[in-house]
């Protein structure tokens, strides 16, 4: 495992994407933090960024790694290496680049602007929705055998998550107006990874505004240690699931 | 060695593999033949394990490779196509080679290297290669490790002559040490001196699997690619 | 001669009535009762430390009673501590425990009933039903008193500081904990609230009704369970108070129900839920206010007229300000905005284009209160950009013409 990884990883450091990346969100950062007049509002944009760009560039790099390593895959398939053991070091090798790199770029720039629980909370979710999207790249490039369809599945995915999901919820609550709706929609955001991340760093940033009737229902269930707990293990499931799946698909899949 | 028995594989509507049952022993020098698409690789890679058979199994020395990942450690495989990591020197490729086979791979034999030139511009990119390149890469990795089996796709395929004769060798030489030798290849000519048996595939399905003494009997021809020709003339 | 005669018996009464009372267990007195019975208007009663029940300590002479170093006067759950009923009354430096609770009578711990030119001064008050209590009194100083109970229901519970029908209070630097509501007025007027600190308390930190021409001024709402009510009275003035972390969907930093002809400058909100709430507010003035991580900083009712916002600074709220209908009779101006994001092309400090401060998911979240879940994602952003472009929800005349490009300096 840590042999494949190693090449991944060098791999991965080779292809200068992820450098890129690294200074793109170090640049932004840290101009976000200089324009904006208050760190405060400087976390609020990026939140926004690690909202959107985050998953967005985990899922495609991801998944067009994956689609231009099937030299590589294939060569190492005919070796005497275990399946699993491939797929996951493809896993950790582009979490580890991803992660190192999402901390290198928000993580210290955050850290240095903003040392509070709120700054905090964003860098959790953002490393855990960065290997959210790796994994459900993955699952996509295992499942879907052409690049071309793969990518485009992946987009579609993104959009999804983080435009088309709140959409369909938006619609819903003014649908069901009448009913209370708090409960059910705490149960509705753990279907969308993005959601749950924005709700948890929601909650530290517009504590006023989520102490209302209506926050105070998803502040109790999110505000706690217990809920916070939930809310991470489902961000975890979020991760194990897919990446479960797609070890499976990658078991049985043809080269 | 090998042993396959009753294998299907199904891509799509498409019967790759159709209840194919072959034995391949030690010492053998196994020539693989077949229209294309014919199933070979297929074939080929369902051995390595890199495509899974829908029903019907494949033992290696008695052991059944569905779970199993470590006997590939006594194959060395040359692909039909030798893809590899763009970013990566020939160099590189190679001790990255042996550093995952580290363990199991045995003694090293570099002798292809040396005598392809390889050891020359191991600093070069595998992009930047030609196709012939490859296939000499492709052919010093698989031969790398004195693996006891060498599955061989189109070796030949893209070689200069000389490079091919150099291989041709290299075959002849490991399969006297008692090696197991699969061989596909298009141009039967080449394989005349090396084989020993003849498996030949059609639509997916084995036709016949005979050494090449009792090939030659039956046809009256001594040349393979004859011999092969006439099979097929009496067959219709 | 006659005039002489005057001065003279004033002198005279002066002197003669000026006695001081000692109280304690050493002294001829052991009861402040007894003491008030013995004393005449203007003595002073001293009374020692120690623990007195005595049971409803009524004082009806205008006398000073003094504590020494705190002397406890306990009214055992049953009585209220101490019922005044004369003028010119000093009660000073007195720790009052354990008033009585009932649901019919308003026990206080000082209670002044119809008095004038009664002062409340430096008392420690403890557990008590309702702290300070004045009916029908006028021109009373309650000043430097602690207050502080332990209510565990609205019902079980009296107000810190209850003012009702009187007139020219001054209730100044007194603090206040964990009553119904820290200050309470009711029909009173021509009144002062200075320096005091109101914070956790059950309902409000300052409850205000029915109360005209009333002054507040430099006091602390904090962490109350609705923050503070203004409620149908006029000529209010509110300067330089803080209110802090009012949190609760029905808790304001203020809550202006009714309210004409007033003026609000200078205050602090920060953290609150809904730092003000107008609804039915008319003629009143905002200026150099400042609003700052507030959930919404003005929620305004389309009940409201002729409010105006002047030279407030808005910073890091969630929300702006929040309204339910179209129809806009106030007025917004010079405000300083942070998420304010036109340009000042010449230079004159103020942006040229104007700000429009409710945003589309503030209406939203007005008619659908779950749907502040999905704030900050990236649908809500894109729908409140092209609202920004093309208003169709919000308010077409709800905008500051003149947003100012840099905070106050407040």
């Amino acid at each position: 495992m840590k042999k494949i990884l190693k090449y991944v990883v060098i791999d991965i450091l080779r292809n200068k994407i992820v450098l890129a990346y690294t200074i793109f969100l170090l640049i932004l950062s840290f101009s976000i933090f200089n324009l904006e007049d208050s760190s405060s509002k400087g976390i609020l944009s990026l939140l926004n960024i690690v909202l959107i760009v985050v998953p967005m560039v985990s899922v495609l790099f991801a998944s067009i790694y994956v689609y231009n390593s099937a030299e590589f895959l294939e060569l190492l398939l005919s070796q005497p290496l275990r399946r699993k053991t491939i797929w996951l070091s493809v896993f950790s090798g582009l979490l580890i680049s991803m992660v190192i790199s999402f901390v290198a770029g928000v993580g210290i720039p955050v850290l240095l602007y903003e040392f509070s629980v709120t700054g905090f909370t964003l860098i959790i979710s953002g490393i855990l929705l960065t290997i959210i999207f790796i994994a459900l790249a993955m699952l996509v490039a295992v499942k879907v055998r052409d690049k071309a369809r793969g990518i485009g599945a992946v987009i579609l995915l993104w959009l999804y998550f983080s435009i088309l999901f709140d959409g369909l919820v938006l619609f819903l609550l003014f649908q069901f107006e009448d009913y209370p709706l708090e409960k059910p929609m705490v149960a509705i955001t753990a279907l969308n990874p993005i959601d749950l991340s924005r709700i948890m760093v929601l909650l530290k940033m517009d504590i006023s505004a989520m102490m209302g009737y209506t926050g105070a229902v998803f502040r109790n269930f999110f505000g706690n240690a217990t809920g916070m707990c939930i809310s991470l293990l489902v961000l975890l499931l979020w991760i194990i699931l897919p990446i479960w799946i797609s070890v499976r698909m990658f078991n049985r899949k043809d080269v | 060695m090998i042993i396959a028995n009753n294998i299907n594989k199904k891509f799509g509507k498409l019967k790759a593999l159709d209840n194919v049952s072959v034995t391949c022993n030690k010492g053998e020098c196994v020539a693989l033949i077949g229209p294309n698409g014919s199933g070979k690789t297929t074939f080929i890679k369902s051995i390595l394990g890199m495509v899974v058979c829908d029903n019907g199994f494949i033992t290696f020395n008695g052991k059944n490779i569905l779970h199993d990942w470590k006997y590939r450690s006594a194959i060395g495989y040359m692909p039909q196509i030798g893809r590899y990591p763009d970013n990566m020197t020939i160099g590189q490729l190679i001790d990255m080679m042996k550093d995952i086979r580290g363990k199991s791979g045995g003694e090293i034999d570099e002798e292809l290297i040396g005598s392809f030139g390889l050891d020359l511009m191991l600093h070069k990119r595998m992009r930047t290669l030609s196709g012939g390149t490859r296939q000499k890469v492709s052919a010093s990795l698989a031969f790398l490790f004195n693996p006891e089996v060498l599955i061989l796709d189109e070796p030949t395929a893209g070689l200069d002559p000389v490079s091919a004769e150099i291989l041709k060798d290299k075959i002849v030489k490991e399969k006297a040490k008692g090696k197991l030798v699969l061989i596909t290849s298009h141009i039967l000519s080449e394989l005349d001196d090396l084989v020993t048996q003849v498996i030949y595939m059609q639509d997916g399905k084995l036709l016949f699997q005979k050494s090449i003494e009792l090939l030659r009997a039956d046809t009256g021809q001594l040349k393979l690619s004859k011999a092969i020709a006439a099979f097929m003339l009496k067959s219709k | 001669m006659k005039a002489g005669f005057i001065i003279a018996a004033i002198f005279l009464s002066y002197t003669s009535f000026a006695l001081q009372i000692r109280v304690g267990r050493q002294e001829s007195c052991t009861t402040i009762t007894a003491a008030i019975a013995k004393a005449n208007n203007g003595d002073t009663v001293l009374v020692e430390p120690g623990i007195y029940f005595e049971k409803n300590l009524v004082v009806n002479k205008s006398i000073v009673l003094k504590g020494l170093n705190y002397p406890v006067i306990d009214a055992e759950k049953k009585f209220e501590n101490i019922s005044v009923r004369a003028n010119n009354v000093v009660i000073d430096g007195f720790k009052l425990q354990h008033t009585g609770v009932s649901s019919i009578v308003d026990f206080a711990a000082i209670k002044l009933y119809n008095c004038s030119r009664v002062t409340v001064i430096n008392n420690i008050i403890e557990d008590a039903f309702f702290g300070i209590y004045s009916q029908y009194s006028n021109t009373c100083l309650i000043k430097h008193n602690t207050l502080h109970a332990i209510a565990a229901t609205e019902q079980q519970s009296g107000n810190g500081i209850h003012c009702w029908k009187s007139d020219s209070m001054q209730i100044i630097a007194n603090s206040i904990t964990g009553h119904r509501d820290g200050i309470y007025f009711e029909f009173v007027t021509n009144s002062v609230i200075w320096r005091n600190q109101s914070s956790g308390n059950l309902r409000y930190g300052l409850h205000f009704m029915f109360s005209n021409d009333d002054a507040y001024i430099s006091n602390i709402f904090e962490n109350n369970g609705a923050g503070v009510a203004v409620m149908f009275s006029k000529g209010v003035k509110m300067f330089s108070n803080y209110f802090k972390e009012n949190w609760g969907d029905a808790a304001y930093g203020i809550l202006l129900k009714e309210i004409n002809d007033s003026y609000i400058r200078g205050n602090h909100f920060e953290r609150n839920t809904s730092a003000i709430y107008a609804e039915g507010a008319n003629r009143i003035l905002m200026q150099r206010n400042i609003f700052r991580n507030n959930g919404w900083a003005f929620k305004i009712q389309a009940s409201c007229t002729d409010v105006v916002l002047e030279e407030n600074n808005f910073i890091g709220n969630t929300f702006d300000v929040a309204t339910n209908g179209s129809l806009v009779l106030n007025r917004f101006n010079n405000n300083y905005w942070d998420k304010y994001e036109g340009y000042d092309l010449n230079r004159d400090k103020t942006g040229d284009v104007p700000y429009r401060p409710v945003s589309m998911y503030s209406m939203i979240t007005e008619r659908n209160p779950p749907a502040i879940i999905l704030f900050h994602s990236l649908i809500v952003s894109l729908m409140d950009r092209s609202e920004k472009i093309i208003p169709s929800l919000t308010p077409e005349n709800l905008k500051d013409e003149h947003p100012l490009m840099k905070p106050l300096p407040l």
